[in-house]
């Protein structure tokens, strides 16, 4: 999926909220969903289980409406976290502008996160994506929670962020860091507009 | 009525409901009488149609400084022909508006139920278009809408472009707050204009008029951050539930910050060159081209020239396309080669399209040396003769096609070469006349068979105003040929294209010639040449021996009159004979040496085979058992008995 079609004039951008199980994917759409007036999203298509785990997917169209003449879409999706639900994780990540990388603050969710994010280097690689192309950013979620429960974002850092990507520190549930987050991963998507930049996309 | 000077094209906001008008507005202006003509863009009140038609006019005088535009809205019109049939001045007036080169006629919604005022319009309509002439008009509906319009007018009206402008969507509203909030030198807290822009005001005017309100509530001291937008506005009372509302707002800053961040980033993203050639390569792709050219300008490091480098690309394309279309002429399976969707390969179409038309350039003419007035008339060939000067004078009409068959030699070539050299003469070398041997044809029907270009083939003979085929009884058992030869037969005598034919025989005696090509061969005129008698040889060699510089006396000419030949070619040959023999015994040419050189030897052989071919009846006679005396009686015993 190209990110510019320049016939039709559309920018659409796919972003992927990646990360493992319980981290809080859905709950960055979720807050997404509950701020964008209702003219500019779409219907947001949430496969659960009853326990509200992701099953499949999370999809969120939004619109941005009309910039410089292109029609202007973010499609933003969440993975599931569980580690068998591999093939939907690598279905979904096809052709991704971008992705967001949802840590788990929680220190003994390390583990968990740090195999989360070979798996999608994993998957990147199996698409046939250098991971160090696209646009990545990492979200330290459940920072609200208290001091001995979480590692410091500094810490968190140093265990995840070897391509020193940029980093928001994140409370999905109510709020803070989910736009900074998207903010930041769509400037990165929509910086890469411009062919030259973009890699020969 | 002068038009607003802010009326511009780049003070306009485009946005989805006034895109296509912008487009089109800005197409007619940069090429007036040329795209849209007439364009009628409707659409509500305060939509901006009057600011594009004073953007119309602000770029095309721009563009064109000397073009003369006359802006005007139908009531001002209608006034206008008031005053001029009080005054009895109509015909000033009409020419007025004869000098005008683009009329931008304003709110011609009010024509309805106007008779007169439509009747007037169509005439300056029409008169508009005949000379080339732009019109542009906006009305708040489109022309079948205008209640009780003349028919005519509503088909002359939207015989152009006619387009709509949509309300402004909430972008376009916003960004049209902060355009004109520029223009006014004002500054607002974030998120102010976007509330007054959530409003979805019907016209661009209402909008404006929100923002003075709110402008005026600052001005009377309230805090900018403070300011209550829906307050001032009155919009509180609508629908959705307050608490509902408040959240929405409260928390559609966020989002709203979010995407005002988002639409500076794409703006800034799609602002450079690199987009605009990307567009363009998209644009050429989707009709077809190649754009690696393109594309490899997108690689530079530094910006090109991009709008030079896509007009370049245009007008390769443009040459390319005209290539096209000469190639298809020729041979319509050539329109689609991919040479001529690719502007790389240039050089390689040109070619293509060269050799193309080579190859249907008809054959080549007739033999200068073939002309009527040296053809010398005798008994044996005056009917061809006859026939030749009809085609000459009523070429493809009189005898189509005329057929002349007869021995080797006897002039048939000279005669058909001489037709075509007389049609092309008097027409000045207008008319193309080809000359072909039937074998030649097969031929190149054989060639162009293995390269796939029959097509060509049949263009190349179709071309032609006369077409000569020489010994066409050699098509006889070629199946093909015949057929394509029946093809491009019919269609020249279809099209009044004369054919001329020589053959050695009569149709009907060509064998293997199918049915139908012989009744159409058959169709015209089949004319024989016999031999020469010996009136026309006498002739012939008395034109011969004075080209060769010999004597012509009448004892001479009298004496090799009687040789006998068949064909004209036959007496060059001899005079070359007679002549040599001439030199050799060192004495003119004269009757007996020519007696001694042909007579003794050549006379005496023929003679005896003519006198024979002559006497058959007698030889028949004697052949009859009955009438010859086998026995005759013995002499002496006729003697004897006749001694008795």
């Amino acid at each position: 999926m190209s990110l510019v079609n320049y016939a039709t004039r559309e920018i659409t951008c796919k972003i992927v909220y990646y990360g493992p199980g319980r981290s809080g994917k859905t709950t960055n759409l979720h807050y997404i969903y509950g701020q964008v007036p209702s003219d500019r999203k779409g219907q947001m298509v949430s496969l659960a289980t009853q326990t509200d785990r992701t099953l499949f997917f999370d999809f969120l169209p939004l619109d941005l409406g009309t910039i410089s003449g292109f029609t202007t879409r973010f499609q933003l999706y969440t993975v599931p976290g569980q580690v068998y639900y591999q093939a939907t994780r690598k279905l979904v990540l096809q052709g991704a502008d971008g992705v967001v990388f949802v840590a788990d603050s929680q220190s003994r969710q390390l583990a968990e996160n740090i195999e989360s994010f070979q798996d999608l280097h994993a998957n990147l690689a199996d698409h046939g994506v250098d991971a160090r192309g696209v646009p990545l950013v990492i979200q330290y979620n459940k920072q609200d929670l208290p001091g001995d429960l979480i590692l410091p974002v500094a810490e968190l850092e140093d265990q995840l962020n070897f391509r020193g990507v940029p980093s928001y520190s994140a409370d999905a549930l109510h709020g803070p860091g989910v736009f900074e987050t998207l903010r930041g991963i769509s400037e990165l998507v929509l910086r890469r507009l411009s062919p030259t930049t973009a890699g020969g996309r | 009525m002068p038009l607003d000077p802010r009326h511009r094209f780049d003070s306009l906001v485009i946005g989805a409901g006034n895109r296509l008008a912008a487009a089109a507005a800005r197409a007619v202006a940069e090429a007036p009488a040329t795209t849209y003509n007439p364009l009628y863009i409707y659409g509500g009140p305060g939509l901006g149609k009057t600011h594009l038609l004073g953007a119309v006019a602000e770029l095309a005088s721009l563009l064109q400084p000397d073009l003369e535009i006359e802006y005007l809205t139908l009531d001002e019109l209608r006034a206008r022909w008031m005053m001029a049939i009080s005054t009895g001045e109509t015909a000033l007036l009409a020419q007025r508006f004869d000098r005008v080169d683009m009329l931008l006629l304003d709110d011609v919604q009010f024509l309805a139920g106007q008779r007169e005022a439509q009747a007037e319009l169509l005439r300056l309509a029409t008169s508009l278009m005949e000379r080339g002439n732009q019109l542009v008009m906006t009305s708040d509906r489109p022309p079948s809408e205008i209640a009780g319009l003349d028919e005519r007018l509503v088909s002359r009206l939207g015989g152009g472009l006619v387009v709509d402008v949509a309300p402004p969507d909430f972008e376009t509203r916003v960004a049209i707050l902060r355009v004109v909030a520029a223009e006014r030198g004002l500054s607002f807290e974030p998120g102010v204009l976007e509330e007054v822009g959530r409003v979805a005001y019907p016209s661009v005017r209402e909008l404006l008029g929100a923002l003075t309100r709110v402008q005026a509530v600052i001005a009377i001291g309230e805090r900018a951050q403070a300011i209550d937008v829906p307050r001032i506005l009155g919009t509180h009372s609508t629908p959705s539930a307050p608490m509902h509302r408040t959240e929405a707002r409260a928390s559609g800053t966020e989002f709203e910050s979010f995407l005002s961040e988002m639409q500076t980033v794409v703006q800034q993203q799609m602002e450079r060159w690199q987009v605009r050639l990307q567009e363009s390569i998209a644009y050429w792709a989707g009709e077809g081209y190649r754009t690696a050219v393109l594309e490899r300008a997108l690689e530079l490091p530094r910006e090109p020239d991009v709008s030079g480098l896509m007009a370049t690309f245009a007008a390769a394309v443009e040459h390319l396309r005209g290539l096209a279309t000469q190639a298809a002429a020729v041979d319509p399976a050539l329109g689609g080669h991919a040479v001529f969707r690719d502007p790389e390969r240039m050089a390689e179409a040109e070619d293509l399209v060269e050799q193309a038309l080579q190859g249907t350039t008809p054959p080549g003419g007739p033999s200068p040396s073939f002309q009527r007035e040296g053809f010398e008339v005798g008994s044996s060939n005056q009917l061809a003769v006859h026939a030749a000067d009809a085609v000459i004078s009523e070429p493809g009409r009189k005898y189509n096609p005329l057929l002349v068959y007869g021995p080797s030699g006897v002039g048939k070539t000279h005669l058909v070469h001489a037709i075509g050299n007389a049609i092309a003469a008097q027409s000045g070398g207008a008319t193309v006349v080809a000359c072909v041997h039937a074998q030649q044809l097969i031929d190149e029907l054989i060639a162009a068979i293995q390269g796939g270009t029959v097509e060509r083939w049949r263009t190349r003979y179709r071309s032609a105003g006369v077409l000569v085929v020489d010994d066409v009884q050699f098509v006889a058992g070629k199946e093909r040929t015949q057929e394509e030869f029946f093809l491009v037969f019919n269609a020249m005598i279809e099209a009044g294209q004369q054919i001329l034919l020589t053959s050695d025989r009569p149709p009907a005696e060509i064998p293997e010639l199918e049915a139908r090509l012989r009744s159409r061969f058959e169709g015209g005129l089949s004319t024989p040449i016999q031999s020469p008698d010996r009136e026309l040889r006498e002739r012939l060699f008395a034109r011969y021996l004075l080209a060769a510089g010999r004597p012509t006396d009448p004892s001479l000419l009298r004496a090799l009159g009687e040789h006998p030949i068949h064909s004209v070619r036959e007496i060059a040959g001899l005079v070359h004979r007679l002549g040599a023999a001439a030199d050799a015994a060192g004495e003119p040419l004269n009757a007996t040496l020519a007696r001694a050189e042909l007579g003794l030897t050549a006379l005496d052989e023929r003679a005896p085979v003519r006198r024979s071919s002559q006497g058959i009846g007698d030889v028949a006679v004697f052949l009859d058992r009955e009438k010859v005396i086998w026995d005759w009686p013995d002499a002496s015993a006729r003697l004897i008995e006749e001694l008795r």
